[in-house]
């Protein structure tokens, strides 16, 4: 008995320490892995996702990097990534520079998806949301520097809705309107076709991940605006109406026209040129003033 | 052992003829290749007769195939697939119960190509010496990704799996998967016999996991006609699964039951006495002279 133990006892050794190499060889891997794995779901911000992919995260665990929703694309946008970009190999993603979503309304890719990482409840292409689009550059935009371009409001597969012209002074040169292209986050579906239009050299409007190109409010905040109207009247103390100190016998006209002599009032100086009364000094001096220049 | 200086398989291209002595491979070599072609017609030529990838691909509008191992790391990382991807796994485990997991190894993957060759080249330079790793680390690679796989949240192995880069490099572009082919290939080259294919690779090991079960089986009828030649050593890349049907070790049935055997068919190839052929792992009934052989003499 004594003697049959020994083998026994460092045949047991032995298990053990294959055991132990086998687990810390292997857990080694797993750790490199993970931490490969972790780093991959990054997704860089110029590949935009066909549409109804799930949020990052869970679309890197979901897409078996088949390639069907690449095939069944009509216009050959998708590209699977190959090992050396940065982001998982062999998931599916769009340039929206090179080639932009055309919005299929049947969205043969989603249908095409094996697993649900292009989730099958999106039916309508409009409600997509693979990006969202961002004039990032006012710098460069021509609409920005006074053009009538448009070019991506024109370019827009919901035109009117995820991109509108805002009318804004042209204070460069004081007389001009700028038409600032404005994007809504509820209605744009980050196809990238204003991207891919912009006829800058490097477009001055691009789509980004939501994730990037969206702020959110903190859950505290209330648009004072909303609550009053949602609740009928004033939260607060009741609206004053706003009072103003002007000159007697003056009124403040809201349409243009500044400060303005009310009519049947005595002493009435005449109106101050150009509109711009707000700093209109009262009437003689200022008289006075432009006839010594003159 | 007349087989020692000679290439293993001549003794049986004298016996058959070297049509005889290659059938399996040729038919094997085919499937691998025929297979890539049906998906590469496609992208090719237009002619779309497979979609997708050996992930999960939709052949002729009609029949989806997905991959079981790739839809569990999934599942781990807590996704469910849709309804196209759950007929997909379903058709490709019950083909596999039938003709054996690992069959996917030596029959459709495309690495098996470049291991393969690595393990001729291997031959041909006559290289000795090979590092050892016990042919279970497979096992533990498995438990692994699938455990990273839940941790993680994402399908592990795929960030890394030289299997779907290199059928999908093909199909959709290589970029830099060619190199990480080229490791592999040099691994089982200079570093380790059958390396890969043989001792790490977590796919193979999920296979083989269906294959245990597998219908579809090499026989040995006539195992007591084996001259001790060693061609079927020689050539099998998971040589532990013939001894024991060979040899009736422990009383085991004249069919190889071991999951790890790929039915690549080469050891029916190779042996001069056609001890193998493939049959199904039931009624292994012994030939007449098995009782002879079964007493090993230690």
């Amino acid at each position: 008995m004594e003697r049959d133990t020994k083998p026994k006892g460092s045949a047991r050794r032995q298990f053990l320490a294959d055991t132990a190499r086998m687990v810390c060889g292997v857990g080694l891997l797993g750790l490199g892995l993970g931490l490969y794995a972790r780093h991959a779901t990054a997704l860089p911000p110029a590949a935009i996702r066909p549409p109804g992919a799930l949020p990052e995260k869970e679309f890197s665990a979901a897409c078996i990097r088949c390639g069907m929703c690449v095939r069944d694309c009509p216009y050959d946008i998708l590209h699977l990534a190959k090992p050396e970009e940065p982001m998982s190999t062999g998931t599916p993603y769009f340039v929206a520079r090179q080639a932009p979503c055309e919005m299929c309304e049947d969205i043969p890719c989603v249908k095409a998806c094996p697993t649900g990482a292009l989730d099958h409840r999106l039916t309508d292409i409009t409600k997509a949301r693979m990006g969202l689009a961002v004039l990032i550059d006012h710098e460069t935009c021509l609409n920005f520097l006074g053009l009538r371009c448009d070019i991506c409001y024109r370019v827009c597969p919901v035109i009117d809705k995820a991109i509108t012209l805002e009318p804004m002074a042209n204070t460069r040169t004081g007389k001009h309107a700028m038409f600032i292209p404005t994007v809504h986050s509820e209605a744009c579906t980050g196809c990238g076709k204003c991207e891919k239009a912009c006829p800058t050299e490097i477009a001055a409007i691009k789509v980004l991940p939501i994730y990037i190109a969206k702020g959110h409010l903190s859950a505290h905040y209330r648009l004072g605006w909303v609550e009053k109207e949602k609740a009928g009247g004033s939260l607060v103390a009741p609206d004053l109406e706003h009072q103003y100190n002007l000159p007697e016998g003056m009124r403040y006209d809201y349409g243009g026209k500044g400060l303005q002599a009310e009519p049947g009032a005595p002493a009435a100086a005449p109106a101050a040129p150009g509109g711009e009364g707000g700093a209109v000094p009262p009437a003689p001096t200022f008289k006075a003033m432009q006839g010594d220049k003159l | 052992m007349s087989a020692s200086s000679q290439r293993p398989g001549a003794e049986a291209v004298a016996a058959k003829g070297w049509l005889a002595a290659h059938k399996w491979l040729i038919l094997r070599r085919a499937s691998q290749l025929g297979i890539l072609l049906l998906f590469l017609v496609g992208p090719w030529f237009g002619w779309w007769i497979v979609k997708g990838n050996l992930n999960s691909s939709y052949t002729l509008d009609f029949l989806p195939l997905t991959d079981p191992y790739l839809l569990l790391q999934a599942l781990m990382s807590g996704q469910t697939p849709e309804r196209l991807g759950l007929i997909g796994v379903t058709i490709v485990v019950l083909f596999y119960l039938l003709v054996g997991g690992r069959t996917y190894c030596s029959w459709v993957c495309p690495v098996n190509l470049v291991t393969d060759f690595a393990a001729w080249l291997r031959s041909r330079l006559g290289l000795k010496g090979s590092a050892h790793i016990s042919r279970q680390t497979r096992y533990w690679i498995l438990a692994m990704t699938l455990l990273v796989s839940a941790a993680t949240g994402t399908i592990a192995w795929e960030m890394v799996n030289p299997v779907s880069m290199l059928h999908r490099g093909l199909i959709f572009g290589m970029g830099f998967a060619w190199a990480v082919i080229l490791v592999v290939f040099l691994f089982d080259l200079f570093v380790m016999r059958h390396g890969w294919c043989g001792h790490l690779c977590p796919v193979g090991a999920f296979y083989s996991l269906i294959g245990k079960f597998g219908l579809l089986r090499v026989k040995l009828p006539a195992r007591a006609a084996c001259n001790d030649c060693m061609d079927c050593f020689a050539v099998c890349p998971e040589q532990q699964v013939i001894r024991p049907a060979l040899k009736g070790i422990d009383g085991a049935p004249p069919v190889i039951l071991e999951a790890n055997c790929t039915n690549c068919g080469r050891c029916i190839d190779v042996c001069s006495k056609d001890v193998f052929r493939f049959g199904t792992r039931f009624g292994a009934a012994e030939s007449t002279a098995v009782a002879k052989v079964s007493p090993v003499p230690k």
